[in-house]
């Protein structure tokens, strides 16, 4: 079983190409999990077709605690069999979602979510790492196997920089390791050699380039993956060449994160930066 | 400066099995004391972090806030909001004392909490907060007002305490006072205190209409007696008896009212001055009330403060104060006699927290008693300041001891008595050394005033003279 983790800044499409990703692999034959790591609990509503209503800290909340629930009622199944449980957690402003994701991925661990047989667990975290608990999946030697989504944004890019920061913690002191950039693009200029050299830079690769396409808006409005509403699609196509690519991958790094610097003079180099440098 | 040069001598030599960081850090922590300020390394450094790994006894901002300001008074129904540990492990160790019904119109002995579960931590615990106080005020009517003490969990994720409490004292229609006292913030208790002492201010000072239907030219307040064992008690006798009249304790025994109607006082009396120094300083600005510091432990300073007091008031009060001293002198005499033969020469060592190791050593030399060492938790520079010419040259003054230090300074000082907390107790029984509790009196009391001396000397003497510690073996070096 391997344990993946997708990380990247907020709104850059993690939940999105995570979906489409395992939806690739399932129909490639693998058994495949999602663990959404954010309280607004929206990581598997294209597997499910739905938002989904129990998550792990929600039940807990209304039963009393986590030893009050079952896990069949929180661990739901969804397009080809692909299997869903979402942490949940307060709504903005309050409390502490971190712990929520601590104690949500204890509780499947615990009560035997993560079954025999079961081939990939993709764990999709809220957008940056902002405490302790956002950094649950890859601590602990759970996800071993990291891939951060960026684009060729300045800021996509600091977070994705940033974030390998936080591998480079917790690679030091456990297992974990980066698989690579996946490039979810916006169309910014060179966006492809950008998050190349980038990827370079950090020491890894970009494994995927995922041009912008409507027809993944189109499918989301549906409440499906491209893989699943228009699988003939070129864009089903992309997700499966990123699926294959993951299953594939064996080039596990130890990251080498940027400074500020380094960051903006590689934005440079590219020509992104220079009117406001000039 | 012989005596001086021997003491640094010796702590060098206990400090000598520290890492090099280590040592350096804690020698500024531990020096020779000299009364005349004039030995310029003498300076004791004070009031920051401890260093890790020492094993410091200090508490917590929690502590400072709950279990020493606001948990003696006695008509606030005073929540530790938080997870239930904190609450039930401080309950009713302060042995504040005081009058009522407890459940019915006083709340003292009772420990109250939200009892903080993951779901709280994960969604917060505002909502469990609101219908706490509103239960609360459901269960205690007769509750005046109510207080919020945070944990540290209530800190880290962010709760809005404040807006909590501001709706439910609209709602309930009695104060709602929010602290926001995380044990992880500041180095020890002593910043509960100050902030304890800021929520005072904040939300009773001015805020509650306080009932005092007149006042007199004598009326003052008695700041920072907490009322252990009835300390408060004997130190409101004497300042009644000298014509004066304590319109407020703060806070041991204490209600909410007497809180309000401080600033209505003439004067601000102050025995612990580390815990309460802030709201004094408040009254004295915004007020213009005056405030002095006084020591009711042991004849000699309990006739000095008198003196001092009735010097702020006209002849009318210096006459009675005169007649006081007169009074009691003579039952005071009669303890000094029955106790000093047997207590005479005998050396005190004494780590506590904020004022007792200074202020309970003219009360141990009334009875012979030297005091060889003395030390602070929390003390800051102020309170260093004030020990110096309190004690002999060459005492070893300590400022957040460890307890490897405590006991090396036992094993080579060979105190007759060592006075600490409940923390220290059981290894100095071990030992087989002489040692009663200084924080809450080995649930003896009270200490202050006329009253409190003849306990305070058969409680020593009982301790230095008992025949059980022969009993237990000491072990050799």
């Amino acid at each position: 079983m391997r344990q993946i983790a997708i990380y990247g800044k907020g709104g850059i499409g993690k939940s999105t190409t995570t979906q489409n990703t395992v939806s690739a692999l399932a129909e490639a034959g693998h058994k495949c999990m999602i663990v959404g790591c954010d309280p607004k609990a929206d990581a598997t509503r294209l597997i499910l077709h739905k938002k989904a209503q129990n998550t792990v800290m929600d039940m807990a909340r209304e039963r009393g605690s986590v030893e009050d629930l079952e896990i069949e009622e929180v661990l739901l199944e969804g397009f080809l069999g692909v299997r869903c449980a979402e942490s949940g957690g307060p709504e903005p402003g309050v409390g502490c979602a971190g712990r929520g994701v601590i104690t949500a991925i204890n509780f499947l661990e615990e009560n035997g979510a993560y079954a025999e047989g079961t081939d990939f667990v993709f764990y999709d975290v809220l957008g940056d790492v902002v405490c302790g608990g956002f950094a649950m999946p890859i601590r602990e030697g759970k996800a071993k196997e990291i891939y951060i989504v960026t684009s060729g944004e300045m800021m996509a890019m600091y977070a994705a920089n940033n974030i390998s920061r936080g591998i480079l913690k917790y690679a030091q002191s456990g297992g974990v390791r980066l698989g690579g950039l996946i490039c979810n693009s916006r169309k910014v200029d060179k966006e492809h050699e950008l998050i190349s050299e980038l990827a370079k830079k950090l020491g890894t690769q970009m494994i995927h380039f995922v041009p912008r396409d409507n027809q993944v808006q189109r499918a989301e409005l549906r409440r499906m993956t491209v893989v699943e509403y228009s699988p003939e699609h070129a864009q089903a196509g992309e997700y499966r060449a990123l699926a294959k690519k993951i299953a594939e991958n064996r080039d596990l790094v130890i990251p080498t994160p940027l400074s500020m610097d380094e960051l903006e003079a590689l934005m440079m180099d590219f020509g992104i930066l220079e009117n406001e440098v000039a | 400066m012989g005596k001086i040069e021997d003491t640094q001598k010796l702590i060098d030599e206990v400090l000598e099995v520290y890492p090099e960081k280590t040592k350096k850090d804690r020698s500024k922590h531990v020096k020779p004391n000299d009364p005349t300020g004039a030995c310029s390394t003498c300076a004791v450094k004070s009031n920051v972090k401890s260093r890790p790994g020492v094993m410091t006894v200090r508490g917590c901002a929690y502590a400072g806030a709950k279990g020493v300001v606001w948990g003696p008074v006695k008509d606030q129904i005073t929540i530790s909001h938080g997870p239930v540990g904190c609450g039930q492990y401080s309950w009713w160790s302060r042995r504040n004392y005081y009058n009522g019904q407890t459940g019915v119109d006083t709340f003292g002995t009772m420990h109250i909490t939200t009892d903080f579960q993951e779901k709280d931590i994960v969604y917060g615990g505002d909502k469990k907060l609101a219908a706490a106080l509103t239960e609360l005020k459901g269960l205690f009517p007769l509750g005046k007002s109510m207080g919020v003490l945070s944990e540290c969990p209530v800190g880290l994720i962010g709760d809005d305490i404040e807006a909590v409490s501001r709706n439910a004292g609209k709602e309930l229609g009695i104060p709602i006072v929010p602290v926001r006292c995380e044990g992880f913030r500041g180095v020890s208790q002593s910043l509960g205190h100050h902030i304890a002492n800021d929520t005072i201010r904040d939300h009773i000072l001015e805020k509650v209409e306080g009932k005092l239907d007149e006042t007199t030219p004598y009326d003052v307040n008695l700041i920072g007696d907490y009322n252990i064992g009835g300390d408060a008690w004997a130190s409101r006798k004497i300042l009644e008896e000298m014509g004066l009249r304590v319109i407020a304790q703060w806070t041991g025994d204490s209600t909410i009212n007497e809180l309000a109607i401080a600033p209505k006082a003439k004067l601000n009396l102050v025995h612990c001055y580390r815990s309460m120094n802030y709201i004094c300083r408040h009254m004295e600005e915004k007020y213009g009330i005056p405030w002095t510091e006084f020591n009711f432990f042991g004849p000699t300073k309990i006739y000095e403060s008198i003196r001092k007091i009735a010097s702020h008031f006209d002849d009318n009060i210096k006459e009675k104060a005169e007649a006081l001293i007169e009074k009691y002198k003579p039952a005071m005499d009669a303890v000094v006699q029955e106790f000093r033969p047997r207590l005479e020469g005998k050396k005190v060592m004494l780590y506590v927290g904020g004022l007792r190791p200074r202020h309970t050593v003219g009360a141990y030399e009334d009875l012979g008693m030297e005091v060889v060492a003395s030390g602070y938790e929390f003390g800051h520079n102020d309170d260093y300041k004030r020990t110096y010419p309190e004690m002999k040259e060459g005492a070893v003054i300590m400022d957040d001891a460890t307890l490897y230090e405590l006991e090396e300074f036992t094993r080579r000082l060979r105190p007759d008595m060592v006075g600490s907390g409940i923390k220290e107790k059981y290894s100095y029984h071990k030992m087989g050394v002489p040692f009663r509790q200084m924080h809450s009196w080995d649930y003896s009391g009270p200490y202050h005033g006329f009253d409190g001396f003849p306990v305070f000397a058969r409680d020593m003497e009982m301790t230095v003279n008992s025949p059980t510690w022969k009993l237990i073996r000491r072990k050799k070096r």
